[in-house]
């Protein structure tokens, strides 16, 4: 039976994870492949890395960080964060990253999906999409939440998954940061509008959210930052009470 | 030991190497006929779309060479695919080596499979010390029914094959070399062969 995943998401700026993070474990925090290796063995599923950097040099930088990334970490992981073109997806899966997440590039040059789809196929390309609600309407924002577009959340989801896309990364900025739970009302909305894999994202708190955004937002894979990097929730503890609510799991 | 991964520039070949150093060894790329006919164990990869995977391996001439290897061959994921008769996928030919014709998952379920599944119904030297219901990851739109070279069976929509096995030659619906310590250990049986 396939489970429902569970994804740490890692802030990267200029090779480093950008959000403090508390691990005696680990001899140095800021080495994203250290805490990816260590999530890995504590039996996250899944790995996301959004890149944050703003310099010159952020391409080569990143590709850098995937390939060092894919010698250490023995599960999937994937890459988001300023990729806007074939040329950027290309080496960022040559160098081992399993799937690119796109975003604003997406929103401003759809057919920006049909061609990497066409090019690398739809395993590998996810569509991140931010919104938040305005006036009780889903609109997608971009630059991290701070533009509103006249996108409906609904419909370019829709356009998304027709566009080839292999899985949705939706994250609520209503919910980011505030650890109230996840958007599920929404996401259970995306996912009777759709037909592929829905990643939840925003306002992870505590385990009962967790369960609740699989059971009443159908959500097919939960990711969180904050509440693992500060070892809020351990991972081995969250997915040992979700399999105990009856929600598939792999145990490790 | 001389792994080759045929390198046919199609998928990501750049985890399976280091899973295979990981595991202590070292593995070479190429599309050179003689270099791959000359290895001790051959590694198939595939990842993206079957009619043009297909046609790049026929562009090498590839598509000849594999179906006579006589050493362990281990095709992976999309690899695995092009092994079988035929691949709904693009209305693709394949290699022919499993006797089977791959079909795309209904919409009755979400498509692709992304995520960790059971395997079960072990029946291959290569799940030596690996237990029935072991998780293995997996992201695919297309699968192989369960015919007489199946090896291992998953549930999703249907039971399915994600392993076959014909005489030297293996494949794996998954990715060992994603699948955390459970791929590691199939892939080092497969290399142990």
């Amino acid at each position: 039976m396939i489970t429902k995943r569970i994804i740490p998401c890692l802030d990267i700026k200029n090779g480093r994870t950008v959000k403090g993070v508390n691990f005696v474990a680990l001899r140095d925090a800021g080495d994203p492949v250290e805490l990816a290796a260590l999530y890995a063995k504590t039996g996250a599923d899944e790995l996301v890395f959004l890149d944050i950097s703003a310099t010159e040099e952020r391409r080569k930088t990143l590709a850098d960080l995937v390939l060092r990334v894919a010698e250490k970490v023995n599960i999937p992981f994937t890459v988001g964060g300023g990729i806007s073109s074939i040329e950027d997806v290309a080496i960022l899966l040559q160098n081992g990253a399993d799937k690119v997440s796109i975003n604003s590039s997406a929103v401003k040059r759809p057919v920006l999906i049909n061609e990497l789809v066409a090019k690398f196929g739809s395993q590998c390309i996810t569509v991140a999409i931010d919104a938040k609600q305005i006036d009780g309407q889903w609109k997608v924002h971009l630059v991290g939440g701070k533009v509103a577009t006249d996108l409906d959340l609904f419909d370019w989801a829709k356009e998304v998954e027709e566009r080839g896309a292999g899985e949705i990364l939706f994250t609520s900025m209503d919910h980011d940061g505030t650890k109230n739970g996840f958007a599920n009302k929404a996401l259970a909305q995306l996912t009777r509008t759709v037909n592929i894999p829905i990643i939840a994202s925003g306002g992870a708190g505590n385990i009962t959210h967790f369960a609740d955004t699989f059971k009443e937002g159908n959500a097919d894979a939960a990711l969180a930052a904050s509440v693992f990097h500060f070892k809020e929730i351990e991972i081995p503890v969250l997915k040992n009470e979700l399999q105990k609510q009856g929600i598939a799991m792999r145990l490790v | 030991m001389k792994i080759v991964i045929i390198d046919y520039g199609a998928g990501n070949i750049q985890s399976i190497k280091f899973a295979i150093k990981r595991l202590g060894f070292t593995a070479e790329l190429s599309n050179d006929p003689e270099v791959i006919k000359a290895a001790d164990k051959v590694i198939f990869p595939g990842v993206g779309e079957a009619s043009s995977a297909m046609q790049k391996l026929k562009a090498t001439g590839l598509h000849k060479i594999v179906p006579e290897l006589k050493q362990p061959v281990l095709g992976i994921c999309l690899g695995m695919q092009l092994m079988c008769n035929y691949t709904a996928e693009g209305d693709t030919d394949g290699l022919g080596i499993f006797d089977v014709s791959v079909k795309r998952f209904t919409n009755t379920v979400k498509v692709p499979q992304i995520g960790w599944n059971t395997i079960e119904k072990l029946d291959s030297v290569l799940f030596k010390d690996i237990k029935e219901q072991e998780y293995v990851y997996l992201v695919h739109s297309y699968y192989a029914p369960i015919h007489e070279t199946t090896v291992a069976r998953s549930y999703y929509e249907l039971e399915y094959s994600t392993a076959l096995q014909k005489d030297n030659f293996y494949g794996t619906q998954f990715h060992p070399e994603k699948s955390s310590t459970v791929g590691a250990q199939i892939l080092n049986n497969f290399l142990s062969l």
